[in-house]
């Protein structure tokens, strides 16, 4: 019996935890500075509409909340791109690209730009933040999309797409 | 500005950390392959949950904005299920999610550009869809 617990943990988890709980962390600690600063929930997918307001003028775009916001908006990505640069480029092993095919990425990621800004949020604003406020509007919206995507990811992996 | 420079570089730190700035390892999750995602968004949301009820709990107003630290919760309607129908759908194709996204451009991973690319069009083809909606209901020459 004493030999079941790790084989165990090394099917369901491979590559260890250690990197994922810390990730997951920092994430979190990421997310928590910005609100004690600021009292503002910083989630990732909205700067995909307030970016918009600059170059479209559909109403849409242009709410105030969505133009008083969209300036830190940019800093708040460009310093998530650097922060992920900073940790390859002093604790990483080199630059990496991924294999996964583009059609994914693009269809992939159409989709997601809907979804995310229908359902009014994503991973971070419902994922962690929403669960972090147990608020039940944001664990409703998890647990429909960890479902649909298990379900997607399952049957691409059936029909043989990989990566 | 500088929290959100501070923030926005742990943030990005972190997802690199996880490496769920690597869509495989998201695809691997969702395949259950390997389970260690769920550490990665159970860790985050402990976190942020401890810190949102002390700041409510103690804290009296954010020092930068002058914002209480009440909860702010969103409604709820049946957008929340179809976009997380949709979004789940995006995910589980591409692996990618649109924090995740920006982190992965940062460990050199610049095909997700095609993903970034493809979370604008998207979110501008819903805006433009909700406009022309919201014109047709104001004109009352809806079909339906």
């Amino acid at each position: 019996m004493s030999g079941l617990t790790p084989l165990l943990v090394e099917g369901l988890f491979p590559n260890g935890i250690a990197h994922y709980a810390l990730g997951g962390l920092l994430i979190g600690l990421g997310t928590a500075v910005i609100y004690l600063g600021t009292g503002i929930i910083a989630g990732a997918s909205t700067f995909l509409e307030s970016t918009l307001s600059y170059v479209s003028d559909l109403p849409r775009f242009n709410k105030a909340k969505y133009v008083a916001s969209r300036d830190w908006r940019v800093v708040f990505t460009l310093s998530i791109v650097a922060g992920a640069a900073l940790y390859t480029v002093l604790f990483g092993d080199g630059w990496w690209v991924s294999d996964v095919q583009p059609w994914r990425f693009a269809v992939g990621g159409v989709l997601v730009g809907v979804g995310t800004r229908i359902g009014k949020g994503c991973t971070s604003g419902h994922g962690v933040c929403g669960v972090g406020s147990r608020s039940r509007t944001s664990l409703v919206n998890v647990a429909t999309f960890m479902l649909v995507a298990i379900g997607v990811a399952q049957l691409l992996s059936a029909l043989g797409v990989s990566p | 500005m500088l929290v959100v420079i501070a923030g926005g570089l742990i943030f990005g730190f972190g997802l690199a950390v996880s490496n769920m700035a690597r869509p495989e390892v998201v695809i691997d999750f969702l395949q259950f392959d390997d389970f260690g995602l769920v550490f990665v968004m159970g860790g985050a949301a402990v976190v942020t949950g401890t810190v949102f009820a002390l700041a409510e709990a103690f804290g009296d107003r954010a020092p930068l904005t002058g914002r209480d630290y009440g909860r702010r919760l969103k409604s709820f309607d049946k957008n929340v299920v179809v976009g997380g129908v949709v979004f789940g759908a995006g995910w589980g194709i591409s692996g990618i999610c649109p924090g995740a996204a920006y982190a992965s451009l940062g460990v050199g991973n610049y095909p997700i550009l095609i993903a970034i690319g493809g979370m604008f069009v998207g979110a501008y083809l819903q805006g433009l869809w909700r406009a022309r909606r919201a014109e047709s209901a104001a004109t009352g020459t809806s079909a339906d």
